[in-house]
């Protein structure tokens, strides 16, 4: 029963504290809960999907199937965060004082949701394809199976869901003058965490180079497994004992979506000071 | 149809397998334990683990230390790329059932 409330706990506490921290970056825009929850319900189907196919997707690609798949989801998760992070720099402070324009604020909003829907939607897919598979191995090999399991595997996601609440209600205590610059940064910060997950699939499916594997090994300070470790792992994406291809990768798409971020900024400033009519004409572009 | 094809795919697996030649190690896991416990390779070039999951439940080898996670769907075989490796000792655990002592076991590389 603990064995599945901790796995459990550690499979829902990533993908809870990706969704709090995009329900956070997401503030201001209208119908954003709806979007997310249908998020949340697309991913657990797509979970079970997946596990009940594992079979199959682990033998495609001569057997790296499983890598090229979770390589996939978590590129794609990147490229969503990334345009949702340059999009929030460029529009977020006008999205959160209720842009004066409703209309584009709503249209453009909905652009954003289906952003949000896609990344909760990959996040709770890939915890939740495990986690399917892991309760299904233990329920069938303990005695006691299916119940203790079931107990186990609720409780733990009760937990994993707590820590999510906590950090959702964390961020939303911080002033709304750094509200969008904190969460912001967490949203990049998950980016480039997931760019450097999926640069070690590619390692595994032997694709790329590790390029020292491990470059470092800080394991005797700060092991993955204590939950500090594993706090910073789904938020920074910490690893004790990285492959130099996953910090080039870490580093790439964080230096990436931050130079985008920041070539974003100024035009909307730019536009806010020159009036309305700048406003205007920066929407036609 | 379906088993000649898979025959032939097997076999051209293994023939590639086979041209490709890094080196093969079987792991097996029964009633999710590993067997053996400790298996030992060689440092400085790539190789190839095979866990073979003998259990109808599926099972996920892992190791941080390796930084290797994979699905190994009951009664299958998965194919774990590894190395170059330095000398040392490599922790890996079977992790849906991580907190037996059978489910851990040890990489030694020389």
């Amino acid at each position: 029963m603990f064995a599945a409330a901790l796995i459990v706990f550690r499979e829902s506490l990533e993908a809870s504290l990706i969704i709090s921290i995009m329900v956070a970056a997401t503030r201001g825009i209208p119908s954003r809960g709806r979007w997310i929850l249908a998020g949340i319900l697309a991913g657990l189907t797509g979970a079970a999907l997946v596990a009940s196919s594992m079979g199959h997707i682990s033998n495609m690609a001569s057997g790296m199937g499983q890598e090229l798949f979770s390589a996939a989801i978590l590129a794609l998760a990147v490229g969503m965060l990334a345009w949702h992070n340059i999009w929030m720099s460029a529009h977020g402070r006008e999205m959160a004082a209720q842009a004066r324009n409703a209309a584009r604020a709503i249209n453009e909003g909905t652009r954003q949701c289906s952003v949000i829907f896609i990344v909760v939607a990959l996040a709770v897919l890939r915890e939740g394809s495990e986690t399917v598979l892991f309760l299904y191995s233990l329920a069938t090999s303990t005695e006691g199976g299916l119940q203790t399991t079931l107990g186990g595997g609720v409780g733990g996601l009760a937990a994993g869901l707590l820590v999510g609440g906590l950090l959702y209600a964390g961020l939303l205590r911080i002033p709304l003058r750094w509200f969008f610059s904190i969460t912001g940064a967490l949203v990049l910060l998950l980016a480039a965490s997931m760019a450097s997950q999926a640069a070690s699939f590619l390692i595994q499916a032997d694709l790329l180079p590790s390029l020292g594997a491990p470059l470092w090994d800080t394991s005797g300070v700060l092991p993955q497994t204590t939950a500090v470790g594993t706090l910073l792992h789904a938020l920074i994406g910490y690893n004790a004992q990285p492959a130099g291809m996953q910090i080039v990768f870490y580093v790439v798409v964080l230096v990436a979506i931050a130079t985008g971020m920041l070539w974003a900024v100024p035009r909307g400033q730019h536009a806010k000071r020159q009036g309305a009519a700048a406003d205007h004409a920066a929407e036609k572009q | 149809m379906k088993r000649l094809l898979s025959i032939t795919l097997l076999s051209w697996a293994c023939t590639t397998a086979f041209a490709a030649a890094p080196d093969e190690f079987t792991l097996t896991i029964k009633d999710h334990a590993f067997e053996p416990r400790e298996i030992t390779i060689p440092a400085g070039k790539k190789i190839k683990l095979l866990v073979v999951n003998k259990d109808a439940t599926p099972a996920e080898f892992e190791s941080k230390q390796l930084g290797r996670e994979k699905i190994i769907p009951g009664n299958s075989t998965a194919r774990i790329n590894l190395g170059p490796l330095k000398p040392g000792r490599f922790a890996f655990v079977e992790e849906y059932h991580e907190n037996n002592a059978a489910a851990q076991g040890t990489l030694i590389v020389k």
